[in-house]
This record gives structure tokens, sequence and C-alpha cells, in this order.
């Protein structure tokens, strides 16, 4: 429903009430958690959140310095090695390229939640436990953003890849100087779903960390949320730490996280 | 220029192929594989077992419990993410002040993890203890503190479930539908105006829902999925040093139980599990795939 050119008659102004009360509520109870996360994090001083680091149980800044690394070379590889299948997939002719495709848009229909289990007993055979090699490369190979590059590079107009061919351009010299250069905007919404996917996720990193010392920040703050006497305060000042990253992210590159959202949702 | 040229195109996605063959196309294969042998404790086994996991597990009433508290939990989930998320994305749609503060309000929590949404709402919000936002809530009308997490009769743990989930994901859907709405054509509200439908109640039903279908589709299909797949809250809400309740077990937390936890490191036990699971997705999906046809094949609906 659109607001409607039409002049305002009392039941509109009662209805526009009405959905600033709904939306201010709801907001106030969105915004709540967060506000206890501030509350209860930073809110105790610097000095708790200093425990966190220095904290014997759970090795924190390792855990953070784990996850940097895995976000960061998990999204940069993803994006690369996806965004070559999806131009592949797109522009360059071969015969059996619909047989692939179809072929990758049907490992999509399997949960990934179902193969967890099975990707673990590839990944210990390949002695990947507790290794950083463990907790990245698996994540690399995503059928949907294959997918998704392929959708948007069809739309890429092809006279100006012809315009490249013709400059003396190879295929690859064509995907790096003109259609990267020109769907940068696809590329970043794509790189901070990644990224922020990345940092989450929970169940991966908790099967494969088996060792502390490769826990990523998430399941070092599990593992603070289940012990045996959990210090509320230094489990919240930790919690506030973890989400500061993403937080900047998501300042930094809200539009193009919106924009992700749009294009990758509607295609899952 | 339309010839076909292998070498070119397995350059550019054959990194791809090789990574997906490897870490989903063969841990599909010897998922099924694993099934069938007794791999307590090893991941090549030698001892053929035929279907024996596959009975083990649909008469364990572990595993049946899990799918039926997934199922409850997707009963929940489902239905109340798509209507709050379709009224969200009606209320933000329909505001001109303040658009992006408020959209952005609603997706902040998109950026938070399950397991700090999970501390929060542990020990923040429904902790078992007097305080707590909940029961501070509830001390306002003079009603005792509640043990949110540990009453399991009645199953006061949904509520602190599911609202996490809300939390969680319903800013994502709504964008996904503010996005869908912003694509019907205004014209057509007008059309449905001249032809004398009322500007709230009728034109959503005869122009905004059916506008709105294919992505309301996609918005109950990536939620039941995901829904039947859920693990971070329930583990971290739930468990603890002591081990996890028996009450509320996903069939991935039984899953990561019986085959990587305490449970004996049964893997063939939980590759039949994870087989399973993946039959229980599919045939849900596709029977709400059917209701949603049949909705739509009704008249006037």
């Amino acid at each position: 429903m659109r607001p409607v050119g039409r002049r305002r008659s009392t039941s509109g102004r009662v209805g526009a009430l009405a959905r600033w009360t709904v939306l201010l509520l709801a907001s106030a109870l969105f915004l709540l958690p967060f506000a206890l996360l501030l509350r209860d994090g930073v809110g105790t001083g610097w000095a708790t959140v200093r425990q966190v680091f220095t904290t014997t149980d759970v090795p924190f800044a390792r855990s953070l310095l784990n996850s940097t690394t895995v976000a960061v070379l998990q999204t940069a590889g993803q994006v690369l090695v996806c965004s070559l299948a999806g131009y592949g997939l797109a522009r360059v002719p071969y015969r059996h390229a619909n047989r692939v495709l179809a072929a990758i848009v049907a490992t999509l229909m399997v949960p990934t939640a179902v193969t967890f289990l099975p990707t673990f007993v590839v990944v210990s055979s390949l002695g990947w436990v507790s290794d950083l090699r463990g907790l990245v490369v698996p994540g690399l190979f995503s059928a949907l953003n294959a997918f998704l590059f392929r959708q948007c590079f069809l739309d890429f107009p092809a006279e100006l890849e012809e315009a490249g061919t013709l400059d003396g351009l190879s295929r690859w010299g064509v995907f790096r100087r003109i259609v990267v250069p020109n769907r940068l905007g696809f590329f970043a919404a794509i790189a901070v779903i990644d990224f922020i996917g990345a940092w989450n996720q929970f169940l991966w990193p908790l099967v494969i960390a088996q060792d502390s010392s490769s826990w990523t920040v998430q399941v070092a703050l599990s593992a603070l949320l289940t012990a045996q006497n959990p210090r509320t305060t230094l489990l919240f000042a930790a919690a506030a730490v973890s989400v500061l990253p993403i937080a900047l992210v998501f300042a930094l590159l809200q539009r193009h996280l919106v924009r992700g959202v749009t294009e990758t949702g509607l295609n899952g | 220029m339309t010839r076909s040229r292998p070498l070119a195109f397995w350059l550019f996605v054959g990194p791809f192929a090789v990574g997906l063959l490897l870490f989903t196309g063969l841990p599909i294969a010897w998922s099924g594989y694993l099934s069938l042998f007794d791999a307590r404790g090893t991941v090549t086994p030698t001892r053929f077992t035929g279907l024996d996991n596959y009975a083990a597990i649909l008469t364990d009433r572990a595993f049946l419990d899990s799918v039926g508290t997934v199922t409850a939990f997707a009963a929940l989930v489902v239905p109340a993410t798509t209507v709050l998320a379709l009224g969200l994305a009606l209320l933000l749609n329909g505001i001109t002040v303040a658009r992006a503060f408020f959209r952005s309000v609603f997706f902040l929590p998109f950026a938070c993890s399950y397991v700090v949404a999970a501390l929060l709402w542990r020990s923040a919000l429904f902790p078992g203890t007097a305080d707590g936002a909940a029961n501070t809530a509830l001390g306002w009308f003079n009603i005792d503190p509640l043990a949110w997490t540990g009453t399991v009769d009645p199953p006061l743990y949904w509520v602190v479930l599911v609202s996490a989930r809300l939390w969680l994901q319903l800013g994502f859907y709504a964008i996904l539908l503010i996005a869908a709405l912003q694509r019907i054509p205004q014209h057509l509200y007008e059309a449905a105006w001249v032809d004398g439908a009322s500007p709230r109640w009728q034109s959503f039903r005869h122009v905004t829902l059916p506008g709105l279908r294919g992505t309301l589709v996609a918005v109950l299909t990536l939620n039941l999925i995901n829904a039947y797949q859920a693990f971070d809250e329930f583990y971290n809400i739930l468990g603890d040093s002591r081990g996890y309740p028996p009450f509320a077990r996903p069939p991935l937390v039984y899953l990561y139980y019986t085959s990587l936890g305490s449970g004996g490191q049964d893997l063939g036990r939980g590759s039949a599990g994870a087989v399973v699971l993946a039959l229980v997705i599919a045939l849900v999906t596709l029977l709400s795939g059917r209701a949603l046809r049949g909705v739509r094949r009704e008249p006037g609906r």
C-alpha cells in the first residue's frame, strides 16, 4: 500500500498514528538486545574488555585472529573462484555447459547442513582437522554464488565484450579489464554477504576446529557460554568485541549489503 | 564465434567444479556409502551392514523426537516470520520519513551471529532468574519470574527459541519483500481504484498479494529449509557443560552428538540420519509447494 496522493481523512490520520506507534514499539524491541549487549558488554568498563584478552580459559585473541583470517581468505577465495565459474558458465561457449550448470544447480537442492558430516569425513581424510585449510577451503565453492555470478554476467552487454576482443584482449583479458570493473558493485554485494556469513558461521568451525588454538571467535564464545560457571560480564564483553568488526562492515557497506540480500535471496 | 571451447571453459569453471565435486559431490556419495556400513570411530569402514543403520535410526526415539522437535519449530517459525515480515515490509514501504533509519534498525540483527543472539536471549532477556528483561516486564504486571529455558511443561523454551530466530531473520525477509513491493507497477493500484477497489484491503488482496506471490514462495521455501537446519541457537541457548537437555533437540544437534560428540563417533548411524533428514526436508519442501499451488488455484484467493 503506497502513500495515496489524496487528502488525509481522519481515518487516514488515525492510520498514520497506528503505523508510527507500531513502528516505534517494534524498533524499541529490535534495539533492546543491542542496548543490553552494550550495557553489559562495554558498560562494565574497559577493564572487563581487557580481561577478555587475558583470560586463560579460552584463547580469545587467537580466536579473533583466526576468524579474521578465515573470513578474509574465504571471502576473497569464494568471490574469485565463483566469479570465474560464473563467467565461464555465462560466456564461454561449450557444448556441455548446460549440463555442467544443471549439475551445479542440483547440489543447491541438498541442504548444506546435511553434508556437514560427510564433508568432515573428506576433510579429515585430507588431514585438515584443526587446520586453517579445513576451516577455509570447503567453504569456497558456493554453488549459489556461482549461479548468481552467472546471472549477473548474462546481463552484461555483449557489445562491450566484443569491442574488447576486437582490441586484441583474450577471454581472460575481457573478464579482468572490462567485465569485472563494470560489475564491481555486484562483487562488493556478494563479498559483504560472504564476509558476514564467514564471520558468523558456527557449526562448521565447531566441527572442524577441535584444537582450541584453531577456534574461531564464535566457537570461543560458545565455549565461554556453555562453560561450567559462565562469567557473565566477561562473556558479554567478549560478545561485544566479536560483533565490532561486523558492525563496522555493516555500517560502511550497508548499501551493498541490502543489494546483495535482495539479489541473493530472490534467487535462493 | 560460437565454436565450443572446452579448454577455455574449464579454465574458468574447472577450479570451482573440482572443489564442488570434492567438498559437496563426494560427501553426498560418501554419506550414502557410510550409511550402509558399520562405521563406528572410522571414516573408512569395512563391515557392510546393509540397512541396519537406517533400521536403528528409524527406531531411535531420540532421533524421531528430534524430527518432531524441528517440525514443531518450523511450524512456529515459518508462518510467524512470513506474516510479520510481510507486515513489516508494508509498514516500512508506506512511510516516507526516516525510511533508511527504520530499515537499518530491523536489518541490524542480520549482522549478529546466532551465538551472540543465544547469549543475549539466555542471559539478558530470558534467564531463569528473577532479573532479565522478560521477567522485569512480567514484574510490572505482578507476575512471578519464570524459568524460561528450563520450563518444559508448558514448553516456555519455545518462546525463547522462536523469538531469537524472529529477531535474527525478520529484517532479512522484510528487505526481500520490500524489493518485491517496489517492483509492483503503480498503475495496477490506480487501475484497481478506478475499478472501485478500496485503497487498503481490496487493493492489498487483488494487487499486492498477487504481485508478491513469487517472492512469498521464495521466502517460505528459504525459511522452511533454514528452520529444518536449526542448530546454533538450540545448541547455545539450551546446552551447557553438563550436556544437552533431552527436550528440544533438533536433528542436527542429534547428528552432531551421535557422530562427532560424546555420543560414540558413530559415523554410519550419523550418515543414515543425514540421508533421512535430507529426505524429510525434500518432502516438506515439496508438500509446502503443493499446498501453495493449491491456494493459488482456489478461486477468489
